[in-house]
Formats: C-alpha cells, sequence, structure tokens
C-alpha cells in the first residue's frame, strides 16, 4: 500500500522557512527530511519520518507554485492565488534572491549567457552551491539584468522598486549587474584573493560617481602634475624612501588606467590594472594601509595646487573613486 | 420585468501570454446573461488590459435573477483563426437581491480555466436594479436570505422558526450525454459547470418559495449536497431551517459563539432524558418500537400538543408543504417533519435530548423508472425521513435536531444517510405570546436547570426503546439521566462539563464481494447493520478509554466501494458533569488456555494506564458528589453492561467475574479469540494530541473559551492505494485507522507554530474512488487560544442564580416590548392578513412563535450585554446604511496591501470578532481537469494546486461583496478521479459558506452601522412577510 496522493493547503499559506531555505539551498526532498531530522525538528510535536516526508513534500511544492511569482515579486503583492502576510511575502522574496558569495564571485563580470549557463555544474563542484542552487541564483540576475537594462533612472533604485529588495540586497544586485554589463575582468589569479563584497563594494563607487557623465579627457597636464605632488609628501612618512622610487611608476600607473578609461574594452581590465600598477607594487615595498591612505589623499590634493590644471572636478572625481577601489582592495 | 442587471468589465491583469510570436495577448470580453451577450472592444497587445466598458444591461425577471449565474468570458482576439478562451468567470448575483445583503460586486476575480486553472484575474462591477416592491416576488423569492451556519447567525435575532424546508432537483448530467463524445473535455466541463450552478440557483428558488410560503424570511443551516449519479443523472438536494429574522440593531449583539461558559457548579433541576445511539439500518425495516408516549410526564401539560401528530397521507410530489391548518392553534406544528438542521440553540430551547437517530437505506439507481423526475429520490427521501420520525418519536421525542442527509454513490448503488438527534423542545416558550411577559413568575416557577435539564431522559423509564442503565442526575437529583448520551448537536453553551473535550473516532473497513445489482445491494444492507454496532461499539470504548460520558456532533459516514465499505464515525467527546462517571474497561479473557493471565492483565493495566493518563490530559476532575447525594438513593441494582466480542455466548461465566472497576461498572471486553486482541490494540493506538493541542470537530470546544486571534483554516486529501494482496477485515481496518491518525500527527506537526492552539470542526469524510483507493479529505480551522486564561475565566463565568437571575433577565424583554410594541402589532397583523387570504389561519400560532423565540434572544443576549435600551434607540437612525457600507468597503479595499484579507472558518464565528454583516450565501463548484498530469507535478501537485485555486475564487468572491471572512465554510464535494497511464487527472469541487463582514470585537465606530442596517432589515422583513 502507498500514499497515491497527499496534499495539504491552508487558506493562510504555510511556510516553515528552514525548509524554504533548504529548498532554496537545492535539497532534494529526501535530503531536506533528512537535514530536518539532524535537526531535532521531530522531538517537537511527536513527529514521525513520514510526517516529516508528508510536510516536505507539500511545502516544496507550495515553493514552486510560489517560484513562478517570485520571478515578479511585484505580482506576489497583488495575486490571488496565496494569502501570505506582506512580511512573509518580503521573507520570501528577499530569500529567494539572496545568492552565495562564492558563486557570485565565480561569475561576476561574465556575459549573463546561456554559455555562462552550461558552465554552472563547473562552478557548483567549485563552490559546493548545489547545481540547483546555481541556476536559481544565475537566473536570478540574469533576471534583474534583462530587466534593469531597459530602465533609464538610478539602477539600484529601479532593482529595489521592480523586485522589492531590501537596500543592501538592490545593491548588491546592481554591482552583479553592473560587472555584468561592463563585463569587468575578476577571474585573473591576481585577482582571486578579492571577495565578492570588494568588488561589490568598488562596483557601488563607481555607479554612484562614474555612471551618469563620461570619465574622458582626463589624460592632459598629468605629468606636470605628478612632479608636483612630490614635494608636499616629503617629510610626511616614514616609508619615503621608498616611496620616492616608485612614486613616478605609480603616479604614472594611476594616470594610465585613467586614460584607458575613455576606451570601453579596456575599462574591463580596471581592476587588474589598479592590482597590477599600484596595489602590487606598493605591497612589495610593504605599505601599510596607513601609508597608502597618506599618500594617496596627498596625491589627490596636490593636484588643486597646480594651477594649471584645469580639470579639479574630473581628477577629484575620478582620484575619489580610484582612492576608495584602493582602500578596499588593498588587504591580503 | 423586474429586474436591471448591470455589468462593467474595468480591467485585466496577469493575463497569460496567448500569442507566441509576440508574447502578448489581444484580450476582450463577453459578457453573458440568459441569453443576452455583450461584448468589449479588444485590447490589443496588453496583459495587463484596460478595458473600462461602457455598463452592459440585462432587462430580466427576477425568476432568472436568481436562477442564473452571471457569465464572464475572457478571450483572446485572432484575426485569422477561431478566438481563443482565456477562461471564465461565474458570479452569482444572488447576494444582491436582497437589500441587507450587498449592494455591489466589485472586484478582482480569477479568471478560470477547466484545463489551465486560474489564469489572470478581471476588474468587474455588478449592480442590480429591482423595480418591484419586494412583496410582489411571489414567483422567484428574491429576498429570502440563506444562510449555512447551522445556528442563528450572530446580529440576528429568529422571530419565528418555521421548521424543515428541503428540495431537490434532478437533471442528466452532461458528462454522460451523448454529445460528450464529440466535445472537448473543456466543453464539457464548462456544461456541467453551467448546469450545476443554474440548478443550484433554482433549487435555492424553490426552496426560497417554500420560505415564504411558511411565511419566514430565511433559511438557516442551509446544506446543499449533490449526488452525482452517473447514467441515472445529477442530483442537486438541499434541506434548511426556514426562519424569520430579525436584524439585531445593537452593537450588542450577542456573540453566543464565543462564550462557551464551563459550569461546574450543581443547579435545581426539573425533568430528564437518556440517549442511546440508535440506528435502524435498510429502510425496509419498519420501526421495532412501539412509539412510547411522547413526552407528556414532565413538566407543564402543554407540552403535549407538541407531538408529532402522525401524518396520514402518503404524501406525494408535490407534497403539501404546510399541513399544519387543521390543527388546534396553540401547538408546534414544524411541518410535516420537526427537523431542524440546527446544532446549536439560543439557551434553553433545547429542554431534552433523547439520543441519535439515523436511518440508511440502499437504493439501485439503475431501478429508477424515469430518472429525469425527481419523483423517485422524493420517495427515497420521504421513507428516511418518516423512519428518522418514528424514531425519534419512539424515543419519546418530538423533534429532531442537529438533522443532516447525505449519500454515497458506487456504480449503480446508492446508500441514503439521515441522522439527527430527537430531543424535545421547550413547550413553555411555544405556548406564551409576547403579551404573556407579564407572569414571568408563574414562567420561572418551576426552574429548568440549564446546565443539565437537556441530559435528562425524555422517554418513559417503564418503557425504554432499548436498554439503559439510568441513574438519578448527578447536578439535580431530581430526574433520570442515561449513563452515556450520544448526539449529532453542539455542546448546549449552558451545559456543565468538567475537563476539556476530545475528537473520537471510530474507523472501520469491512470487505464485500464485488456483485451486481440486487445481490450487491442486499450484501451491503446486510453488512450495515454490522458496521454501526461495531461503529458504535468503538465509539463506546473510545468514550470510556478516555473517561468521558458523552459525545457531541457525532457524525457517521458509511462510504461504499467496488469491494469494501468503509465507516468512519467522529465525534467530540465531552465528561458531562450531570451524567454519572464512566466505568472502566475490564478485560475478562475467554478461554485461558490461549492467553495467559499475565497478558490479560497487562493489556488490562495499559488500559486502566491509558484511562488515568487521558483524565490528566483532558482534566477531568469531576466535582465529588457525596454519594448518598440529594433525594433518593438510586434504587434499582445496576446491570452490567457487557459486549459479547463474536460467536460466543456465556453470561454464567461472566457474571462470576469481577467486574467492578472501582466503584463503578465496569465495560467488559472478552478476549476470546486473536480478532479481540487486536481490537483492543487498535483501540490503544489512538494517540493522543501531542502537548498544547486539543481537537474537536463541534463548534465549540468543550472547555476551552479564551480564543485568541489566530485561525488557520486548512483542507488536507490523502488517498491510498492498498497492494492487491489479500487482504482481512483486521489488515484493512488498521490501514484505515493509521491514515487517519497520521493525518492527525501531520495536521499537528504542520501547525506547531500555533501550540497552544485547537482543532476546531474537524470534518473527515472518506470516499472509495476506485477499487482498492481509499480518500481521506479533511477541512478544519486550528484556532490560537490563551492558555493563561482558561483557569480564570471558567471560575469567572456567572453561574446562574435561580430567581434572581429570571428577574434580572426579564427586565429587558418588558422593556424592550414596551418599546416596540407598536411594530409588534403591526408585523403580527400583517401576518394574519396575509395568511388570512391565503386560508391557512396559523396567524396565532405565528404570533406565539415569534414571542417565545424573540424572548429567548432577548434573554440570552441581556445575560451577557447590558443596554438593550439605548440600542433601541439607536435603531432610530436615519437609515445610510448603503453609504455606510460602501465606506467600509472602500476603507478595507484600498488601504494597505492591495489584496484584502479574506479569512475561512468552518465555524459560525471568528474568534475576537463580531459579525455585522451577512453578504450572502458562497456556493461555487468547480471542475479541474488536466491531461498533462505529469507536468503539473502529478495527482498532488494537481489536487494541491486546485485545492489553493478555489479557495483564491472564493476568497476573491466574498472581497468582491465587500466582505472579510467566510464562516460556517465546508467543502461539499471532492471527487478526484485519475488515470495515470493516461496522464490525465480530473476533480470537481463544490465549496460553501457564508461571506461576511466582522469586526474586531473592540471596534467601537460600528456600532452605529450596525444599527442602521438593522433598521433597512427590519423595515424589508416586514414587506418580505
Amino acid at each position: 500500500m502507498s500514499v497515491e496522493l497527499d496534499v495539504f493547503v491552508g487558506n493562510t499559506t504555510i511556510m516553515d522557512e528552514e525548509v524554504y531555505q533548504l529548498w532554496l539551498d537545492g535539497y532534494t526532498v529526501n535530503d531536506a527530511v533528512k537535514v530536518r531530522m539532524e535537526g531535532g525538528v521531530m522531538d517537537e510535536c511527536e513527529a514521525s519520518k513520514d510526517v516529516l516526508l508528508s510536510d516536505t513534500m507539500d511545502q516544496y511544492r507550495t515553493f514552486q507554485m510560489c517560484e513562478r511569482l517570485l520571478h515578479s515579486p511585484a505580482k506576489l503583492a497583488n495575486q490571488l492565488l496565496f494569502q501570505i502576510p506582506p512580511h512573509r511575502q518580503i521573507m520570501l522574496i528577499e530569500r529567494y534572491y539572496a545568492f552565495d558569495d562564492t558563486f557570485v564571485r565565480e561569475v561576476l563580470g561574465k556575459k549573463l549567457s546561456k554559455g555562462t549557463k552550461k558552465d554552472l555544474d563547473d562552478i557548483s563542484a567549485k563552490t559546493s552551491v548545489t547545481l540547483k542552487s546555481c541556476r536559481r541564483q544565475f537566473d536570478n540576475f540574469k533576471r534583474v539584468f534583462k530587466v534593469v537594462e531597459e530602465l533609464k533612472g538610478p539602477l539600484v533604485e529601479n532593482i529595489r522598486q521592480h523586485f522589492l529588495l531590501s537596500d543592501k540586497l538592490a545593491r548588491d544586485y546592481a554591482a552583479i549587474v553592473f560587472f555584468a554589463n561592463n563585463r569587468f575582468e575578476t577571474g585573473k589569479r591576481k585577482l582571486q584573493y578579492l571577495s565578492f563584497q570588494d568588488f561589490a563594494f568598488c562596483a557601488g563607487q563607481l555607479i554612484s560617481n562614474w555612471t551618469v557623465g563620461a570619465v574622458d579627457n582626463m589624460v592632459e597636464d598629468m605629468d606636470e602634475h605628478a612632479f608636483q605632488t612630490l614635494p608636499s609628501l616629503r617629510g610626511k612618512t616614514k616609508v619615503f624612501i621608498e616611496m620616492e622610487g616608485s612614486f613616478k611608476n605609480l603616479s604614472r600607473g594611476l594616470i594610465n588606467i585613467a586614460a584607458k578609461l575613455t576606451n570601453t574594452k579596456d575599462v574591463r581590465d580596471f581592476f587588474i590594472d589598479l592590482v597590477e600598477k599600484f596595489i602590487e607594487p606598493c605591497r612589495s615595498d610593504r605599505w601599510s594601509a596607513a601609508d597608502m591612505k597618506l599618500y594617496l589623499t596627498h596625491y589627490t590634493n596636490s593636484a588643486h595646487i597646480l594651477d594649471t590644471f584645469k580639470h579639479q572636478v574630473v581628477w577629484d572625481r575620478y582620484m575619489g573613486v580610484v582612492k576608495s577601489c584602493i582602500f578596499k582592495m588593498y588587504h591580503d | 420585468m423586474p429586474g436591471k442587471l448591470k455589468a462593467k468589465i474595468v480591467a485585466g491583469r496577469h493575463l497569460p501570454v496567448m500569442d507566441r510570436a509576440s508574447d502578448l495577448t489581444d484580450a476582450f470580453v463577453e459578457v453573458k446573461f440568459g441569453n443576452t451577450t455583450f461584448k468589449t472592444d479588444v485590447c490589443p497587445k496588453s496583459l495587463n488590459p484596460q478595458w473600462n466598458s461602457e455598463w452592459f444591461k440585462f432587462e430580466v425577471d427576477d425568476e432568472d435573477l436568481q436562477d442564473e449565474p452571471l457569465q464572464i468570458t475572457v478571450l483572446d482576439h485572432d484575426t485569422y483563426s477561431a478566438n481563443d478562451a482565456i477562461g471564465k468567470v461565474y458570479i452569482d448575483i444572488d447576494p444582491l437581491l436582497y437589500s441587507e445583503a450587498a449592494s455591489v460586486i466589485s472586484g478582482w476575480f480569477p479568471i478560470y480555466d477547466t484545463i489551465h486553472g486560474i489564469r489572470g484575474e478581471i476588474n468587474v462591477i455588478v449592480k442590480v436594479e429591482l423595480f418591484n416592491d419586494l412583496n410582489r416576488f411571489r414567483q422567484s423569492s428574491c429576498g429570502v436570505k440563506f444562510f449555512c451556519t447551522t445556528c442563528i447567525p450572530q446580529c440576528y435575532r429568529a422571530t419565528l422558526v418555521h421548521g424543515f424546508v428541503e428540495e431537490l432537483v434532478v437533471n442528466e448530467d452532461p458528462e454522460y450525454q451523448w454529445i460528450d463524445r464529440i466535445r472537448t473535455p473543456r466543453a464539457s466541463n464548462e456544461a456541467r459547470q453551467r448546469l450545476i450552478s443554474l440548478m443550484s440557483g433554482e433549487l435555492q428558488r424553490k426552496i426560497g418559495l417554500k420560505v415564504l410560503e411558511m411565511g419566514g424570511n430565511a433559511v438557516v443551516g442551509y446544506l446543499q449536497c449533490f449526488d452525482l449519479e452517473g447514467e441515472s443523472g445529477l442530483v442537486v438536494r438541499a434541506i434548511g431551517t426556514a426562519c424569520t429574522l430579525d436584524k439585531l440593531s445593537s452593537g450588542s449583539a450577542p456573540n453566543t459563539n464565543t462564550h462557551m461558559p464551563v459550569f461546574v457548579e450543581d443547579l435545581p433541576s426539573s425533568s430528564g432524558p437518556p440517549t442511546p445511539f440508535r440506528a435502524l439500518p435498510t429502510s425496509s425495516s419498519p420501526p421495532p418500537f412501539s412509539p412510547s408516549k411522547p413526552c407528556s410526564r414532565q413538566s407543564s401539560s402543554s407540552d403535549t400538543d407538541l407531538s408529532l401528530t402522525p401524518k396520514t397521507g402518503k404524501n406525494t410530489w408535490p407534497r403539501p408543504s404546510f399541513p399544519f391548518s387543521s390543527l388546534p392553534s396553540p401547538t408546534l406544528h414544524i411541518g410535516e417533519f420537526p427537523f431542524f438542521t440546527l446544532t446549536s440553540f439560543p439557551p434553553g430551547f433545547l429542554l431534552h435530548v433523547g439520543g441519535v437517530v439515523s436511518a440508511r437505506s440502499v437504493k439501485l439507481l439503475d431501478r429508477i423508472h424515469n430518472p429525469d423526475e425527481p419523483e423517485t429520490r422524493d420517495a427515497w427521501w420521504e421513507e428516511i425521513r418518516q423512519e428518522i420520525k418514528s424514531h425519534a418519536r419512539a424515543l419519546g421525542c418530538h423533534a429532531v435536531v442537529g438533522y443532516s442527509e447525505s449519500t454515497s454513490i458506487c456504480e449503480e448503488v446508492c446508500i441514503l444517510s439521515a441522522s439527527g438527534t430527537a430531543a424535545i423542545l421547550n413547550p413553555r416558550y411555544m405556548r406564551e405570546g409576547c403579551l404573556d411577559i407579564g407572569c414571568t413568575d408563574h414562567r420561572f416557577e418551576e426552574p429548568s436547570p440549564p446546565n443539565c435539564g437537556f441530559c435528562h431522559i425524555p422517554y418513559d423509564e417503564l418503557n425504554m426503546p432499548f436498554p439503559a442503565q439510568l441513574t438519578y442526575c448527578y447536578h439535580c437529583r431530581r430526574q433520570k439521566v442515561p449513563d452515556v448520551l450520544f448526539t449529532t448537536i453542539d455542546l448546549p453553551s449552558e451545559a456543565a462539563v468538567a475537563g476539556k473535550g476530545c475528537l473520537i473516532q471510530a474507523r472501520l473497513c469491512r470487505l464485500k464481494k464485488k456483485a451486481q445489482g440486487e445481490a450487491n445491494a442486499t450484501a451491503i444492507s446486510n453488512l450495515l447493520p454490522f458496521m454501526e454496532y461495531e461503529l458504535h461499539t468503538q465509539l463506546m470504548n473510545k468514550l470510556k478509554l478516555r473517561s468521558m460520558n458523552a459525545l457531541f456532533g457525532l457524525h457517521i459516514q458509511i462510504s461504499v466501494g467496488e469491494n469494501m465499505l468503509l465507516g468512519l464515525a467522529s465525534a467530540t467527546g465531552v465528561y458531562l458533569t450531570a451524567l454519572p462517571a464512566p466505568g472502566g474497561i475490564q478485560i475478562a479473557g475467554k478461554t485461558p488456555g490461549d492467553l495467559s493471565s499475565e497478558h490479560i492483565s497487562s493489556i488490562q493495566k495499559r488500559i486502566n494506564d491509558t484511562i488515568a493518563v487521558n483524565k490528566e490530559l483532558y482534566q477531568i476532575n469531576p466535582p465529588e458528589l457525596a454519594e448518598e447525594g440529594v433525594g433518593s438513593p438510586i434504587p434499582e441494582p445496576r446491570h452490567r453492561s457487557r459486549l459479547f466480542r463474536s460467536h460466543s455466548e456465556s453470561s454464567d461465566e461472566l457474571s462470576e467475574l469481577d467486574l467492578s472497576h472501582g466503584k463503578k461498572d465496569a465495560f467488559v471486553l472478552e478476549i476470546d479469540d486473536t480478532d479481540a486482541v487486536e481490537d483492543i490494540h487498535s483501540l490503544l493506538i489512538d494517540a493522543p494530541p501531542p502537548t498544547g493541542f486539543y481537537s474537536c470537530n463541534t463548534e465549540n470546544m468543550p472547555g476551552i473559551s479564551n480564543w485568541t486571534s489566530g485561525v488557520q483554516m486548512f483542507t488536507s486529501v490523502r488517498v491510498l492505494r492498498l497492494s492487491n494482496a489479500n487482504l482481512t477485515n483486521q489488515g484493512l481496518n488498521k490501514i484505515f485507522t493509521d491514515l487517519c491518525e497520521n493525518l492527525l500527527k501531520s495536521f499537528y506537526f504542520k501547525l506547531r507554530s500555533m501550540i497552544p492552539c485547537c482543532l476546531c470542526h474537524l470534518n473527515f469524510t472518506v470516499a472509495v474512488p476506485e477499487e482498492e483507493l481509499i480518500q481521506v479529505t479533511v477541512t478544519a480551522v486550528a484556532m490560537t487560544y490563551d492558555k493563561e486564561q482558561t483557569q480564570e475565566k471558567t471560575a469567572e463565568k456567572p453561574i446562574n442564580k435561580g430567581s434572581l437571575e429570571a428577574e434580572e433577565q426579564l427586565q429587558f424583554p418588558l422593556e424592550l416590548c414596551a418599546d416596540s410594541s407598536s411594530s409588534n402589532i403591526q408585523t403580527a397583523s400583517k401576518i394574519s392578513g396575509i395568511i388570512n387570504s391565503a386560508s391557512v389561519d396559523y396567524g396565532s400560532f405565528a404570533d406565539r412563535c415569534s414571542t417565545w423565540l424573540e424572548l429567548l434572544r432577548l434573554k440570552a443576549h441581556t445575560i451577557r450585554r447590558g443596554s438593550v435600551k439605548t440600542i433601541s434607540s439607536l435603531e432610530r437612525c436615519s437609515p445610510l446604511q448603503e453609504g455606510r457600507s460602501r465606506s467600509l468597503r472602500s476603507s478595507r479595499s484600498f488601504g494597505g496591501s492591495s489584496v484584502t484579507v479574506v479569512k475561512m472558518t468552518p465555524l459560525s464565528f471568528l474568534p475576537g470578532t463580531r459579525i455585522i454583516k451577512y453578504l450572502g450565501i458562497i456556493n461555487m463548484f468547480f471542475i479541474r481537469e488536466t491531461t498533462s498530469l505529469r507536468e503539473e507535478g502529478g495527482v498532488s501537485g494537481f489536487l494541491h494546486s486546485f485545492i489553493a485555486e478555489v479557495f483564491a475564487m472564493v476568497r476573491a468572491h466574498v472581497a468582491a461583496l465587500g466582505g472579510n471572512a467566510v464562516v460556517s465554510y465546508s467543502m461539499k464535494e471532492c471527487v478526484f478521479m485519475e488515470n495515470p497511464n493516461k496522464n490525465q487527472a480530473q476533480c470537481l469541487i463544490n465549496v460553501s459558506g457564508d461571506a461576511v463582514i466582522c469586526i474586531s470585537e473592540t471596534d467601537q465606530e460600528s456600532s452605529a452601522s450596525t444599527a442602521n442596517t438593522g433598521q433597512t432589515g427590519g423595515s424589508e422583513t416586514d414587506g418580505a412577510t
């Protein structure tokens, strides 16, 4: 004898957050039952394994039916099929759009195409995030990308309104979309030490400072300015001797990066350039983070001393972002 | 031309993509009523079309208004090929036909397709303009209110209860017409849905007519069912209780249901009844007991008139609907059948309860001579009702309360069942009129103790219809009570109970040989008595095991399949302090050789332990009564009730055993074979609910009254496939029992976040959809309660204090009477006028009834609330009802979330809220079919989404009526058929309930609007009568 059919439907849709997480994480029903049993939920209500299995199946079905709605979260609020209290709706959406940092780190900057989707099993193996969960996360990125692609206005705000996400999550999605759109190179070995949150921070800086205006016309007068920076630093840092040696290189590096920003193809290398041209030399000279901060601050300010330098505003915009990116990225 | 129906199509949203090329849809809408159809413009290339159509106007008869649904079809326009249907919405406009309910239907409705389910939503506004004065609606029955609720609805007062109404309509089932072979499944399903909608409308209209004929204005406890007979047709039948209801004018509408006083104190007493459970299967058997003389034994003499005067005429269709004209006026004549579908009553209404009466009959559907006509089925039900009536009479009772009817069909065999509780209703209230209020002293001189009176036996002690042990009432010590009481009604709110109640179920499977026609019917009728007996035994044992002595809400379902019969009895057990404490269960070994005495004593110990544990669990600590008691000691020697297992008979041996369990008489289980051992084990299998949970199948949970706001209604369906191994009855029983137990365990687990909570109104339905399949469908509601307050509240509950209280009660009725006497007189005269013209003279009867019930009602609410007087003055406010209710609606639907939260409950109330308006009955029928079962997640996925869709559609309709809750919700039918090989499945669901507006009990603002609605309601009632 076997249970042929087994359903339980509440007028208010019953959802267990723990089971939801297991579903999102891509557990099969049987694995989820195992996890729940180990979690000790059986003791709560004298439940047996059958009860747990039946409950898990019910919930999985519910989530599957909800999934369609979660693809356009705005629908969840005015659909009629499920009666879900508002705070639960928020939880459902937030968790559905949550992602694993390790997973997103792998696809960051990649084209959100079918090709990438095919590689998901490799990424799944590498990050030990289940393939199902990888697919969901990838599809989420793609969906958000597709929707905001055609929208005008501030990126973060658009994401937040269309997907009803929290501010933090909307910002992260903005970063992912931004990286995917500009196809920033993040996969090189030299960049491996950077976490998704490092990149997300940088993306935030880039989005809020660079995305509306262009970043061209910045190259003139850079050399002269560089020379002027040196004296103002004199005597202010212990590692001055070493710095003096590398100063020219660092300065040239930063200015070259700026120059390359006019070319979309080279923009992809922004992060690798920052690491190669600036962070690595500094690291090999064993600058502390404080030294770095001091250097960049003075380097930025010294441009104002130059009478001949006509692009103060652009320069500040550029250096402000580069500075904060480097601060974020300057760690082991 | 009495009505103009107006509909406006506003917009659609979330429509499905119908054009793959553009990923868009060119939608338009057809609006159809009767034979008239209108169309909107096509709204091209949009999934969220804005039609904003003109008002489509239908000028129609009120008869059609009642029968027909408004049919809205959403289509995708296609230039080159036929337009594709997206889906339909059927809107029942009945709620718009009486002004007390909704005034407009407006909102988002799910667009439903029988193949694809819900596909988007459509926003519609519907209004009805009635041209005529309601008085002239005699062809139709517009204005008669219908309630599924089986008690007098909150915010109404019954001025008259007219009695039983029933009706039945038959039609050919479209699924079995020749055309079904050539049309698409969709067309066939839609034809069926539409037909059933029409038939329900017609049925409701016909019942309404009967009610108007009787002089009523409402049907309470309306129970409508479908019989899918197959080849022989499709039957829609309904029963209900006709009443005249008055809208209560005040904010003080008695919220009877949320109060569950638990009296533990003794009260003085009067008369009494006992309780056995009697079931006489097959209709052919004549009532075996000579009718005992009706109840004249106790209290005043007037009650003799209440007897069911035997109706002589063989009633044939159409039956004389109101045959009491010739009878002397001071009688209660509740029509041919003194049946009430109500399950709870105003305090004092129920005088004595005799016990459960039930009747079953096996019929062959292929023997119906004229399948398209209702005569045969009418005659069948007539037969059954007569039998019920005679059973009730044998119990010395003149009425049957908590009455219900059901069927189970398998192929050409149909089992018809009816059951109810034989009872005596209070004659005093019936005898006296409004103006007699002055003689109140006399009315209460012989107090009938409310908390034990209904337990007293109504039948003659010397001429008992069945063997029972009688003792003097443990409360009043004046009247006899039975040792156990079985009823189908809810626990009367004034009953004195100890501890908590609990759900008790008896489950039984019986194998049956496959057979055809008459042989099959005979086999089934032969099995029925055994099943009834065994279910009864199980119930009795389980009751004793829980140390309880009464069952309420007893519902026995016997379901027939090709090769088996399933029996499921559910009830709520409770300890009534008026009844004697139950004895224990004694185990006796039959043949010492087989089973060692150790074994027996170990079983005995387990049973005793279980009883002790259950006593603790349900907090059954009845007040200790001095054994000498009041009054005389119980004279007759106690008889031991014995229960013999199987064939062996050996009373001699038995009587030598010491069977007493403590001081009480014991119930003996004799172990004489392995079957008996199995049975005892199965007794002990029932696991008690986990800590924090209680369960019951009645409206009120005995012992819990302090509900908090958490409410979760749910439906669960489980289908078990039996392996084809040779199963024995025993094996099947075990499987079936496990199925039910596991379901309960699942519920407890799923709802664990609501602890402490109680599962109320657990309604199990069993079916055998195919050979080797067992289907169990459960609908119930989980409600949270406050654990801390339980004790206090119980203690605080006011206890009736004899005459002092009587005076208190009477002050208000007196005042109110004076206040509204003029209008009362008017009403009365109006009634009699009309009646005279119809040459039926029951004016005086009406008068009396109106007052006794009114008094009851008033008494009920003056006990609970204060100022009746202020209320009646409020009643005179200007009638702004429409505006009021609309503003209420708008604030609800546009404030906050865009979707109105609609609560649903199978109970007649929602805890912590007060119902301020009934918007009309919800009665919906859906079919869903799929040809891609696997793709929809298999049978479970298919049914899961279908049930969710049904809920969604019910909620949408309620919200469109302006409501925020459904009470007395029930799923009448859930027929599931599958064919996994063909990747197909089909399911039919019928749900019903009452759409209401309820507000939080603390809300002040509402009282005014209630008063206003009360005013209009009152005037309309006048008109209608």
